[in-house]
């Protein structure tokens, strides 16, 4: 019961964990640095007054991203019951 | 709004490397960490020194410099720009990891905060590897503690092999570990560490490289990231390698037939420049995440849902705009209404002392041209501008601090980001923008916290159309002679506040059409990525921002403008009792200027202000009053009734004061921006720009209005 999907499609407050950064060059190292690598939890916190960018929850630190560059992070949201890691625990809504 | 000595300084950006070491065995410290981590309180505990800081990323957009003393030994503290990473992806990142890496600092501090070690953690092991003495500082241990994050210090210093300390930056006793750590840290002979372990063909070709590295580059930077940074062909590097090796180190053969092994190396395992870079950074955020789960327990789910409540509102779809257009007329209308009596009573003081000079000199028997001249043409400008300037200051700069403090700036760029989207900008330009509020000098070097170099300048070049605090007190003084009444009530300084809330909007939306206009004209090109962080709200230092606020800001915003104000007053009175041919200089320069103004709907007289008013835009009011004072009729303008009576009689209708509402808006950049401009941009070109942009869209504005008024009336 999971399925995938990018980043933007994530609406507020679903929680989800990245599968891959499909872009290269200096957006991807963006990512990278902010700690966004395979694996990474993620959860959404809302959207700005115009839809975009989004707020996101990585690694314990509020991150706005665009729609166009969320587009570029794959994702697959878990089932809701999947949430077995320890550390999700810590981002739990 | 950054708005110090310090920030607008014309040598910022070019004395990164400038250390002031008063003995030769000063110890430099290098302060470094993740933006927004309490870096600057740091700075500004040890140092005494009043930095400005602000609750958003990137707000030490120049390197500072202190000192201070402990142990009876002399530190020299180089406090460095916020970054993430030191991969150098944009110029602070560069400046960070430039200063590191050949600054020679004796111990490089790493400021990380409590709540978020594990993102901060990434930023210290890439510190340990390019410094040689790395002491952690975790800062904000208080509102990590609040949050149920408990952290294992000595267990930590334990894996990473440095001394860790933990502090609370607001309580200043809190430091005196750090400033132990740091002692004893340079104390010790320095060695390099390898604090992560990379993927099996990493370390191989890193080990191929490094028999050569070790042997040529001495004790000055580490071999094992000098051959990271090799194998990356990291192009960022090349000049410092060269100044720092010689020019012979990167064409030496060894290291060249060294690298072909580890290019093929690499090829062989199927690893790209791309695949090298994930995998680099992949190592380091791993790794921090391993030594994170050693060390930190949470008591309690870190992020809940309800922190982000604040910003559902403030953010939210329905009432993020208007809560946003709320506050500032809000501020708006607290610094009208409160600036009303303290300005008047300044005044009424300030002029009654205009007065008893007057006794004085008729006491001292002295030239009556000397009285004019030091009484009415200088000290009655000085005191207008103080007068006027002072109130409205004292009282917007904290209560904007306090904004600051609070981080609802970075909501700001949150939430206008798309509308800059769409004009092919960054919505980090809402951040300068809002920082031009202050002072337009400070929002542009503000600017540096975009990474893309278009975006930068399109944020460059559209900055000052936003009126600055200096241009605040003309807006309102027209605002209150014209439209709203003279009269001090509620009702009045409501209205006034909303109607600067509608100009400021079209300063605003100016803004938005010109970057627009030059993002398909002149720059072209295409946005770059976009990541902001929304650090947590914080609760103000309500005491320390009112004296951050009043001794940094005010004073220095108002003695800036008295500095301007002395000469301004002198040569506005020689202007006006020198004459040729029976008209005086002023009124000569006045009627040449009289055409042109009048298209506009000005007068001659207005347009020599501006004109005059180049230096500091504060004295573009004070300059019309003498003007049009020296041209005859004696009157204290210290009340707005006496300024609209004046005012009237010298020709002023609804219209011209429209007219200079707009002009004062769009006009030339002040010189001091325009200064700050030509040093970031680097090319005159874009100065002059930047310069004829707002005036050609104030003129243009100007004549379309006086031509409409005219048409309609007609």
């Amino acid at each position: 019961m999971e399925y995938f999907c990018n980043l933007s499609q994530l609406s507020p407050g679903q929680y989800a964990v990245v599968r891959q950064i499909l872009t290269t060059g200096a957006i991807r190292r963006r990512f990278l640095d902010l700690g966004i690598i395979e694996d990474t939890e993620i959860i959404c916190l809302g959207k700005s007054p115009m839809g975009d960018p989004g707020a996101y929850l990585i690694r314990g630190a509020v991150i706005a991203i665009r729609a166009k560059d969320c587009r570029q992070i794959l994702v697959h949201i878990p089932a809701a019951d999947g949430r077995e890691s320890d550390s999700s625990a810590a981002f739990a809504g | 709004m950054g708005l110090t000595s310090h920030s607008t300084g014309i040598r910022a950006m070019d004395s990164q490397f400038d250390i002031q070491k008063q003995h030769a065995e000063d110890k430099v410290i290098a302060l470094a960490g993740n933006p927004n981590v309490g870096k600057s309180t740091i700075f500004n505990s040890l140092t005494g020194m009043k930095q400005h800081t602000g609750n958003w990323p990137g707000k030490t957009v120049a390197s500072a410099q202190g000192r201070y003393e402990a142990h009876g030994q002399s530190y020299v503290l180089v406090d460095l720009p916020g970054t993430y990473s030191l991969m150098a992806h944009s110029v602070e990142e560069e400046i960070a990891r430039n200063f590191l890496c050949f600054g020679e600092p004796d111990v490089a501090v790493v400021v990380c905060d409590a709540s978020c070690l594990e993102r901060n953690l990434n930023l210290v092991l890439q510190t340990i590897e390019i410094a040689s003495r790395t002491v952690l500082c975790i800062n904000l241990m208080d509102e990590a503690e609040k949050k149920g994050i408990r952290i294992s210090p000595d267990v930590l210093s334990q894996r990473l092999g440095i001394p860790v300390v933990t502090t609370i930056a607001r309580k200043k006793t809190s430091l005196n570990a750090l400033t132990d750590a740091v002692w004893r840290a340079s104390q010790v002979s320095d060695s390099w560490k390898s604090p992560v372990t990379y993927p099996k063909p990493i370390e191989e070709a890193i080990s191929l490289l490094l028999p050569f590295l070790q042997e040529k580059t001495g004790s000055r930077l580490n071999p094992r990231w000098l051959a990271l940074r090799l194998l990356d062909s990291d192009a960022s590097l090349a000049e410092e390698l060269t100044a720092c090796l010689g020019h012979s180190f990167l064409e030496n053969s060894r290291l060249k037939s060294a690298l072909t092994q580890t290019s093929n190396l690499l090829a062989r395992y199927d690893i790209d420049s791309d695949t090298f870079r994930d995998m680099v950074t992949s190592s380091f955020i791993l790794r921090a995440e391993e030594l994170c789960k050693e060390t930190v327990i949470y008591e309690r789910p870190v992020y809940q849902f309800r922190d982000w409540k604040l910003d559902r509102i403030l953010t939210g779809r329905l009432l993020g705009y208007p809560a946003m257009i709320l506050l500032l007329a809000f501020l708006l209308w607290l610094t009208i209404a409160g600036a009303n009596y303290p300005s008047q009573a300044l005044s009424a003081i300030l002029f009654w002392f205009q007065d008893r000079l007057t006794e004085l000199f008729h006491f001292l028997h002295a030239p009556s041209w000397l009285h004019d001249l030091l009484v009415l043409g200088v000290y009655r400008v000085v005191a207008w501008v103080v007068a006027v300037m002072l109130p409205p200051m004292a009282i917007f700069f904290p209560l904007f601090t306090l904004l600051e403090d609070i981080g609802y700036l970075p909501r700001l760029a949150y939430n206008l980001d798309k509308p800059f989207q769409c004009c092919q900008a960054c919505g980090k330009q809402a951040l300068c923008m809002a920082m031009g509020f202050g002072c337009n000098a400070a929002g542009v070097t503000g600017c540096r916290i975009i990474d893309s170099p278009r975006e930068r300048l399109l944020a460059i070049l559209t900055n000052s159309f936003v009126p600055c605090n200096g241009r605040f007190p003309t807006l309102i003084a027209l605002i209150t002679v014209f439209f709203t009444g003279i009269s001090a009530g509620f009702k009045a300084s409501f209205l006034s506040a909303l109607l600067l809330t509608l100009i400021l909007l079209l300063g605003i939306g100016m803004t938005f059409v010109v970057t627009w206009a030059l993002s398909v004209t002149l720059l072209r090109g295409i946005p770059s990525a976009f990541t902001l962080e929304l650090p947590p709200y914080r609760k103000p230092q309500v005491g320390s921002v009112l004296v951050r606020s009043v001794f940094d800001r005010t004073l220095f915003v108002l003695g800036r403008a008295v500095a301007v104000a002395v000469p301004a007053g002198f040569l506005i009175w020689f202007m006006a009792n020198i004459s040729v041919n029976g008209t005086s200089l002023l009124q000569g320069c006045a009627s040449l200027l009289d055409p042109p103004a009048r298209l506009m709907g000005l007068d001659g007289v207005i347009l020599i202000a501006f004109v005059l008013g180049f230096p500091a835009n504060e004295i573009v009011m004070p300059i019309i009053f003498m003007a049009y004072l020296a041209q005859g009729s004696l009157i204290d303008p210290g009340s707005p009734a006496a300024m609209k009576l004046l005012l009237l009689s010298h020709g002023w209708t609804l219209q011209t004061a429209v007219s200079m509402i707009l002009f004062s808006l769009f006009h030339w950049p002040c010189s001091t921006t325009l200064l700050t401009i030509h040093k970031e941009t680097g090319s005159l070109r874009w100065t002059v720009i930047a310069a004829l942009l707002p005036t050609s869209v104030g003129v243009l504005l100007c004549i379309l209005f006086t031509g409409i008024c005219r048409l309609l009336s007609l």
